[in-house]
């Protein structure tokens, strides 16, 4: 298991370079001189050529990417242009609205795909599955800012029950577990769960429609175990495949949640994002999807762990 | 229209696989999936918004572009303007049919580009194998690092906004995932006999991709590249609604979404017809190629 363990993290290293080597590229993949973007517009040629040299951007690539990585793997991932602060500061304090965000969204879609899932699976070609099948299919199918902006019209216009946007009573600066907070987030964590529910649904009722269907679950219920067991036998059996794609869909929680964060304005990763492309601030642009993507490379090494630690049919040699 | 890369392909692997069993497959294929009701509803709804939307210059309707400050908002079922006006006075109806051209272009044509560009990959990484195979996977490995909503914005953000740089970057989201199905059916096929057969009969490997591989994983792929389209055309509009696609007037669902989301306290109902377009036509994609697949699945 450790060995197993170790050759995972060894296989990590060389995605995390290439994934900042991607990130790196994406500002100099923008049209024009990245330069521009810090450059006042009425710049001398002087102060130009002054800026370019203490931003290293007129050294080779190669050279300008190792000095950027090298600063980066001690946290310094420069300077928001907008404000002025540390971007690693500023993603930070982001990422933890967007995790508050997709844990609620991951209790909720992961609940509600495993009880569809597993209800379509076991009564499976019957009307129980007809129905459940087709909210798992409505739910990968559904533009989710076009849901949440429904949401809005009939929760928050129509009947006045929750706020539309925000995260918090005004005047409030951080998030607190309590009601005042609480229903700033039902509407956004619905909204972003309904993806994970269709795809997590899908995927138990495949799972326990393939587990029903082997020969040990016959054996069981011919020496007599009651329905309960049997279905004991199907989660267990269901659990590993199950957790790992669980595992992928709060990755995607947490890296696509930009279009939901800005539907409802909740002050996340994804919403710092958009505002970075918009402000063309590069150094946050690139800080934030540097951090998101390196959270789903980590989430994924945790999946494959955890997999093979509960699954004993997954080869560690 | 949505039929047509269903035949194409059909056509295509007639020619390239055995003639007898073939053409016994996929008109088997065929007639399973015309008798399933559901496939062909959806079938119908997408021919229909299609159809509409490439006639839309020939239906009598509206000027898509041309608003009026006194009729701004109007609800829906206002006489002359069926499906109401927009923030800008525009008629509703007009832009919602004009804006299926944009819309199912920006949405489709990355899958379209993605299926050449990774079947390709694919098959060379697959059916070569050895160090190009590792070259071609490690790097698509990359691109799995990112949560695909992520790489789209990236890519999008970082080029600017623009009709093109939303088409570009999500072929390069859907590149990495056709070209992993394409890469594991043909490992799969590569070393069949009849494969092993038409090198030993003296065929190249550009003649044996070609015809001999080609035409058993076509299909496969094919159909995964279906179900991508739908999320291709959430992301699309998605991309428009964040303002990284098209650009104002220009009718285009997400865009319109976008637009008319200030509106939802004055008429919500109007404000969130451009959505119920964009779910239609990603619903009515995914069941189809959920149907697809079941009746390409002749075992059942």
């Amino acid at each position: 298991m450790l060995a197993y363990i170790a050759r995972r993290i060894v296989y990590v290293v060389p995605i995390v370079i290439s994934v900042a080597l991607v990130c790196f590229l994406l500002v100099h993949i923008t049209p024009g001189d990245p330069l521009v973007a810090v450059l006042p517009a009425d710049a001398s040629q002087e102060l130009a050529a002054q800026l370019r040299t203490a931003y290293g951007f007129d050294r080779p690539l190669p050279v300008q990417f190792g000095l950027w990585l090298l600063r980066a793997l001690h946290g310094d991932l420069g300077n928001s242009i907008a404000t002025g602060r540390p971007v690693l500061a500023e993603v930070m304090r982001a990422v933890g609205n967007t995790v508050t965000l997709a844990i609620a969204a991951a209790i909720i879609g992961f609940t509600m795909g495993i009880l569809l899932g597993l209800i379509a699976g076991y009564f499976r070609e019957t009307w129980i599955d007809k129905v459940a099948t087709s909210f798992a299919i409505a739910g990968v199918s559904v533009p989710h800012y076009w849901l949440g902006m429904l949401l809005v019209i009939v929760f928050s216009v129509q009947l006045n029950w929750l706020p539309a946007v925000g995260a918090g009573p005004s005047g409030s600066n951080s998030w607190a577990w309590d009601w005042a907070h609480l229903k700033y987030l039902v509407l956004p964590a619905i909204t972003t769960s309904v993806i994970p529910m269709g795809i997590v649904t899908r995927t138990v009722r495949a799972l326990t429609g393939d587990i029903l269907s082997q020969d040990f679950v016959e054996a069981l219920r011919a020496k007599g175990l009651h329905e309960r067991g049997v279905f004991r036998h199907v989660i267990k059996n269901a659990a590993p495949t199950a957790l790992a794609v669980m595992g992928l869909q709060l990755g995607y929680m947490l890296g696509g949640s930009i279009l939901i964060e800005t539907v409802f304005s909740w002050p996340g990763s994804g919403f710092l994002l958009n505002s970075a492309i918009f402000q063309r601030d590069l150094p946050l642009l690139q800080g934030t999807i540097l951090i998101l993507a390196l959270f789903f490379v980590f989430l994924n090494l945790l999946v494959d762990i955890a997999q093979a630690a509960i699954d004993p049919r997954i080869k560690r040699g | 229209m949505s039929e047509l890369p269903l035949s194409a392909t059909a056509d295509a692997a007639l020619q390239a696989a055995p003639a007898t069993k073939a053409r016994g497959y996929w008109a088997t294929v065929g007639r399973r999936i015309r008798r399933d009701k559901v496939s062909m509803a959806c079938a119908l709804v997408l021919l229909l918004i299609f159809l509409s939307a490439i006639l839309a210059p020939w239906l009598g309707l509206e000027d898509p572009y041309k608003g009026s400050m006194i009729r701004r908002l109007r609800h829906i079922g206002t006489p002359g303007y069926p499906l109401g006006t927009d923030e800008l006075g525009r008629d509703m109806l007009a832009r919602l049919i004009y804006g299926g051209r944009l819309s199912l272009v920006i949405g489709i044509l990355p899958v379209i580009l993605a299926f050449g560009i990774g079947t390709s990959l694919g098959l060379i990484a697959g059916y070569v194998g050895g160090k190009l195979n590792t070259a071609i996977m490690r790097t698509i490995d990359v691109f799995y690092a990112f949560p695909s909503v992520l790489l789209a914005i990236a890519i999008s953000g970082a080029l600017g906004a623009g009709i093109l740089n939303s088409i570009v970057s999500l072929t390069v989201v859907f590149v990495p995932q056709i070209t992993r199905v394409a890469e594991s059916v043909t490992t799969g096929v590569r070393n069949m006999d009849f494969v092993e057969a038409a090198r030993a009969s003296g065929a190249g490997p550009f003649t044996i991709m070609r015809v001999h591989i080609l035409g058993n994983v076509l299909g496969a792929i094919f159909v995964y590249a279906t179900s991508l389209i739908s999320v291709s055309m959430i992301l699309a509009a998605g991309l428009s609604f964040l303002g990284l696609g098209t650009k104002p007037p220009e009718p285009e669902w997400g865009l319109m979404l976008n637009t008319l989301r200030t509106a939802i306290y004055v008429n919500p109902w109007v404000a969130a017809l451009p959505g119920a377009m964009i779910f239609a036509v990603s619903i009515c994609f995914n069941l189809l190629s959920d149907g697809l697949r079941s009746a390409m699945d002749i075992r059942n």
